[in-house]
């Protein structure tokens, strides 16, 4: 059987592995690991890798919701089902695997949101709405603590609307949708102080 | 029986390390606690849950600067010294010409190790077995091929038919030797009478961390003569402790977890 | 990216220039690889290290950190001079030809062009730009001589520009030595004939210079004279290092710009609409078109409240003070207590900025610090222990946010080659992880209701910002999004198709007008797309889209001579068959297919008002030629103009950054580089917190070439202080520490006759996460280039020392 990177596709998914084994004379092998491929029955998301402007296809298997593994889509055309080591990892973004190989979720994770207040030398957690709430009141107050309606130009008046007060980074990690959004807000409250990867 | 083999092509290897990590994703092998000690390379030694990994080497020599970098791992020889030092016979050559380790069979007594000469064998000491690269025999015989090939971007890996993989190494050492390389080789042909991993090299084999000569050690093959007619009578020996251990790694399981639900 | 990753398998010649491409982007040496092994492409790697890229060329060129543009310049120079140039392309699509006025000059002794003045504003230098420009008959045409006789011209300008760019200099300066240039510079040129393709593919390792910009303009320059611009296996390809930067810089999260790059309105220049798009708008090229994709944007950003009357809602976007706002002048102003607060979205300054230590001491001056991540990074917790901070005394509120992972959410990621992927949503993020989008939605609606509820200063800048994006169950509706940033008729809500569409009245809006068409059909938007190709030169054209109108390569008029044969047959883009008198295609043709390709062949480069490549541009803040300068942070005066400073235009931010005396120069005796590996990602916050790659890279470390090592007696693997004059503070020396990595792959280079050693730091270790290590970026200055204010991250000096 000639292989292709393309039979992985093949055979993930809900198609049933069927081995078919021809030999004479050499076992199968026996025990674990066998044909029973642990990607049988998932679904897959093509999704893209996060780590560098090439842009690769990466394949998540997923079974009840949750990835069991991550690895090159053989059908992008770029990548054509290869990734570097980062790519390779990503999962590990999720679960990591202990000693004895079982995956747990990254302790490492942020799962929640945390507040940290003046003086304080530890976050609390906190809920979304109260946050959310906390923080918008705060862009509030610099905002109109420091927004700029006009500037005098050579003794003219000009509309700037702006407000220097309030930074805005990011981010190359985000979608350009998310980023559209961003931009918007931004330009909204009036800052001008924005800036992201690309001059990092 | 090897019909299919993974061609290490180490003059392509740009050292990225895709097929380390996507070994222990496909394999779900934890992470080793490692440090820094002046090479990029790391884990320092294979091991239960290190199958695979690339070897960086570095070397000036006559003003040329060289830094060879290849993927390295368990070899799959034909004569392979692990089989043949395996009491139990827990190590055989697989339909797919792989050589693969019995779980159930394993005593944990390391022989195979001890005899590796590329060392790559690993102890799990969870399990009490020895533990080593299987060559992906689960995506192998799934149609799929191994997952450290898969991911390589440069084609420094590629699996494939046996007559095919061969014939591209012969050229791609001819391309070399004739590009500056008097030294490049294939290498694991004849050594061990042939591994399913067959590399191309650009330079000496002891240059890029393999040994020279690979072969089973004269001890082994000792062993293995006198030895192997009587296996039987070991496997069920060492059933009788394989089971109690068994057991009680069980218990131990069930007291740690306990206690773990207990502290929460 | 001109071009896009798959096309490097047509390149004959790679050149990878300040850009570790199998490190930093190994899929690409797939696309290298395959053209090395089918065509006998060569590939030449010039860095300071040794890296990984150079483990696998044909040929590795050492030189030192900041010299790249005399590396480039002798390339000019070495084409000039051998007539290597590809005669007929430089002809008819560059602007070779053109007379530039007569008061234009080059000062050798002081390193400037004509037109400089101080700008005291800025601490720095700048140009009156009079002398720069075209000369121009009664009519206002461009005076050329087709001959290139005329000393005016810029062919005959160029050459005496770079006449000192000699073999035997550029060696002085960079420490490559002679032979090993001349090879380099011999191979590259062979991509000067008609039918090779040369590929410069670069990174930061160019960029991030006080002179960065000159550097990308020496490439385009080179490119230009090869004639491998537009051209399949050419290309300027600026490889970018995260998934999204590009998506990122085209929706314009930089302060600059607005989405599609379009400036943004400044006070001075344009106080109205109108004033905007007078001065905004070229005549002729592609710009032209500017008016219609403003008010567009104008319609999507303020809906029904943008109206004709009201200068399409024009004065509710803020204006600049004609004063740098990007990420040193933030962090200037905050040190000055100017900033109140600061939003990061998966962003980690206090990591990857420059003078970082003295960034986080600055945003104790915040009152407030939001950071969305997916891990705690160093920015949010500048106020802990770790940090050497004591919290006591900090009084800023932090919020960080959970985010999702990338694939725990859905959206459009665009990557080098300008493709416009869809990435779906494989699992639902942990706890009470969102993603950015639904946090944006969330928070600025949040925003909205409270203006419109309390009021406040403009708070019609905020109420009526269009803003309707919610979907179901609480969830945000992405297609609302891609609607808005594809375009619609504004009248019936129908999707533009592209961005030829778009209108000056305000019947249109259009979020981005080139994304316009990525999502213009509801049923297979073109972004989702995933069929290969299955024959063809690997345009892809039906896989995911790519802007501009799903081009795969720019100016691809340039691919193919006058009478519109391809340059090289075997790879044809695009071609004018004769017999029919038509374009046949392989790509979407870059140029208007309904004239006669003579007449194309004027304007191969459309966006520009002049249509041709640019060798001479007027357009750059630092001269219309790239000059070498030497880093701010520098070991060795210029050798070519000895009164130079550094990139004089260069805005002076702190006056104590930099390395001046002889005395300094001897406390920091050895150039520091910054670099990343493969096995981490940028400030490393992310892969610091994964187990599998911590095991590989697992602590920060420091680069030393043996005969450094050797001398100061540092073992692998000792400890390593690494000093620079960042830390240098009220008379007493701080350090960070390292361990030691002493390797053959670095070499002291001969500069000027002078031994100068290479030190190299990965930039990715941070105080926070699983893995930890001091931050190399406190070391670098907070220096920038004129056009762009990246910082100089790659070149500058430090001491090193070995602890204990």
């Amino acid at each position: 059987m000639e292989l292709t990177r393309r039979s992985f596709l093949k055979l993930a998914g809900v198609t049933a592995a069927a081995a078919s084994l021809t030999s004479v004379g050499y076992r199968k092998a026996a025990a674990d690991p066998g044909e029973r491929l642990r990607i049988r029955y998932t679904q897959e998301f093509h999704t893209i890798c996060t780590f560098c402007g090439v842009g690769c296809g990466i394949i998540c298997n997923v079974r009840d919701g949750v990835i069991v593994n991550a690895e090159g889509d053989p059908d992008h055309p770029v990548n054509e089902g290869t990734l570097c080591s980062k790519g390779s990892s990503i999962s590990n973004v999720s679960y990591t695997f202990d000693e004895k190989g079982k995956p747990r979720p990254n302790p490492k994770r942020l799962t929640d949101v945390l507040y940290r207040a003046p003086g304080s030398d530890s976050y609390e957690v906190k809920d979304w709405d109260w946050a959310l709430d906390k923080i918008a009141r705060r862009i509030k107050e610099s905002r109109d603590r420091t927004h700029e309606a006009t500037a005098m130009v050579d003794g003219e008046e000009v509309t700037v609307n702006r407000t220097k007060a309030i930074g805005w980074l990011g981010s190359a990690f985000c979608t350009g949708e998310e980023n559209y959004l961003f931009h918007k807000m931004a330009r909204a409250i009036g800052i001008v102080s924005m800036d992201h990867c690309a001059r990092l | 029986m090897k019909t299919q083999i993974c061609l290490i092509d180490a003059s392509k290897c740009i050292g990225c390390r895709g097929c380390q990590s996507a070994c222990k994703q496909w394999n779900q092998l934890p992470a080793v606690e490692t440090e820094f000690t002046g090479t990029y390379e790391n884990p320092p030694r294979y091991s239960c849950s290190t199958w695979t990994k690339v070897v960086f080497r570095e070397y000036r020599e006559n003003g040329r600067l060289q830094w060879l970098m290849s993927k390295q791992g368990c070899m799959h020889c034909t004569d392979a010294a692990c089989k043949l030092a395996c009491p139990t016979g827990a190590i055989y050559h697989t339909d797919e010409g792989t050589v693969t380790i019995d779980e159930i069979r394993c005593i944990g007594c390391n022989y195979c190790a001890a005899a590796c000469p590329f060392n790559v064998i690993g102890f799990d000491r969870f399990t009490n077995r020895a533990k080593k690269c299987t060559f992906c025999y689960d995506r192998l015989v799934n149609g799929m091929e191994p997952s450290c090939s898969a991911v390589c971007p440069t084609d420094s890996l590629v699996f494939g038919n046996e007559r095919e993989i061969i014939a591209k190494a012969q050229n791609r050492v001819d391309h070399l030797r004739k590009n500056g390389n008097p030294e490049a080789r294939i290498y694991g042909l004849d050594e061990v009478d042939g591994t399913a991993m067959l590399y191309v090299l650009a330079d000496k084999p002891e240059k890029y961390g393999l040994p020279a000569d690979p072969r089973v050690p004269f001890g082994t093959r000792v062993w293995n003569a006198i030895y192997g007619p009587l296996r039987f009578l070991v496997v069920i020996a060492v059933g009788f402790g394989l089971w109690a251990n068994i057991t009680k790694n069980r218990e131990l399981d069930r007291a740690k977890e306990e206690t773990q639900k207990g502290s929460e | 990216m001109t071009n896009h990753w798959i096309d490097y398998q047509h390149s004959d010649v790679f050149m990878a220039i300040g850009g570790n491409t199998a490190e930093n982007h190994p899929i690409s040496m797939k696309w290298i690889e395959k053209a090395r092994e089918e065509k006998g492409a060569k590939l030449i790697t010039v860095d300071p290290r040794f890296n990984r890229t150079a483990a696998v060329s044909d040929l590795y060129v050492p030189l030192r950190p900041g010299t790249n543009t005399a590396y480039l310049g002798g390339l000019a120079h070495y084409i000039l001079e051998n007539n290597l140039y590809h005669r007929e392309y430089v002809e008819h699509y560059t602007n070779a030809t053109y007379l530039i006025e007569e008061g234009f000059e080059f000062d050798d002794v002081a390193g400037v062009f004509s037109g400089i003045e101080d700008d005291p504003a800025r601490n720095a230098k700048k140009y009156d730009r009079t002398t720069w420009q075209y000369q121009r008959d009664e009519d206002g045409n461009v005076k050329k001589d087709p001959f290139m006789q005329d000393p005016n011209c810029v062919m005959n300008l160029m050459r005496e520009h770079f006449r000192n760019y000699s073999i035997e200099n550029v060696s002085q300066i960079t420490g490559c030595p002679v032979d090993t240039l001349e090879e380099s510079y011999r191979m590259f040129s062979t991509t000067g004939k008609p039918e090779r393709a040369g590929n410069i593919l670069y990174a930061m390792g160019i960029t991030q210079f006080t002179h960065g910009a000159q550097n990308v303009r020496a490439i385009g320059l080179v490119q230009l004279l090869l004639g491998n611009m537009g051209r399949a296996g050419g290309g300027v390809n600026a490889q970018r290092g995260q998934s999204n930067v590009q998506g990122a810089t085209d929706m314009a999260i930089l302060y600059h710009i607005i989405p599609g790059y379009m400036g943004t309105p400044q006070q001075a220049a344009h106080p109205t609409l109108g004033d905007y798009i007078e001065k905004e708008t070229p005549e002729t090229g592609w710009w032209s078109n500017k008016p219609r994709y403003l008010i567009s944007l104008l319609k999507a950003f303020y809906g029904e409240n943008a109206t004709a009357d009201n200068q399409f809602a024009y004065q509710w976007l803020p204006k600049l003070d004609g004063k740098d706002a990007s990420h040193i002048a933030m962090y200037k102003n905050m040190s000055k207590g100017e900033v109140e607060g600061m939003i990061c979205w998966a962003d980690n300054p206090a990591v990857s900025g420059p003078t970082a230590g003295a960034k986080r001491e600055y945003s104790a001056k915040m009152k407030w610090l939001v950071s969305v991540d997916l891990f705690e990074n160093e920015t949010a917790s500048f106020w802990k222990r770790e940090a050497g901070a004591n919290p006591e005394e900090i009084d800023t509120e932090v919020f960080i946010l959970p985010a999702a992972a990338s694939y725990e959410r859905e959206g459009n990621k665009a990557n080098s080659g300008r493709w416009i992927q869809w990435q779906w949503k494989a699992q639902e993020p942990p706890g009470n992880c969102k993603s950015d989008l639904w946090i944006v939605n969330e928070l600025f609606k949040k925003l909205q209701k409270i203006y419109e509820e309390e009021g406040g200063a403009v708070p019609e800048q905020i109420t009526k910002m269009a803003w309707d994006y919610d979907g179901n169950d609480g969830q945000v509706d992405i297609v609302k999004v891609c609607k808005d940033i594809n375009g619609y008729n504004v009248n019936n809500g129908s999707l533009v198709n592209n961005f030829l569409d778009l209108q000056l009245d305000g019947s249109t809006a259009c979020g981005n007008w080139l994304y316009s068409g990525y999502y213009n059909d509801l049923d297979n938007p073109p972004t989702k797309r995933r069929t290969p190709e299955k024959e063809g030169i690997g345009s892809h054209l039906d896989w995911s889209f790519a802007w501009p109108l799903n081009r795969r390569i720019v100016y691809n008029r340039a691919s193919a001579d006058p009478s519109g044969k391809p340059w090289n047959p075997d790879v044809p883009q695009v071609w004018w068959d004769e017999d029919e008198g038509k374009w046949k295609t392989n790509d979407v043709p870059d140029f208007n297919v309904n004239i006669p390709p003579q007449q194309s062949a004027e304007i191969p480069f459309i966006m520009l008002p002049e249509g041709q490549g640019r060798l001479f541009s007027a357009f750059v803040n630092d001269g219309p030629f790239p000059a070498h300068y030497e880093p701010a942070d520098s070991p060795v005066p210029n050798l070519l103009y000895p009164e130079a400073t550094y990139n004089p235009i260069s805005q002076r931010f702190y006056e104590d950054h930099v390395v001046e005396t002889e005395e300094e120069k001897e406390r920091y005796p050895y150039v520091l580089t910054t670099y990343r590996v493969v096995e981490h990602y940028q400030s490393g916050i992310m892969t610091r917190n994964m187990p599998w790659l911590i095991e590989m890279m697992p602590e920060f470390f420091v680069e030393i070439d043996e005969e450094l090592a050797d001398k100061l007696g540092i073992a692998n693997g000792d400890r390593v202080a690494i000093e620079s004059k960042r830390l240098y503070n009220n008379g007493e020396q701080d350090s960070i520490e390292a361990k030691a990595c002493v390797t053959k792959r670095l070499q002291p280079l001969m500069i000027n006759g002078q031994k100068k050693h290479i030190v190299g730091l990965p930039f990715h270790w941070g105080y926070m996460g699983k893995s930890t290590g001091a931050v190399a970026n406190d070391l670098t200055p907070s220096v920038g280039d004129p056009n762009t204010t990246i910082p100089e991250f790659k070149a500058s000096l430090c001491n090193i020392r070995r602890v204990g």
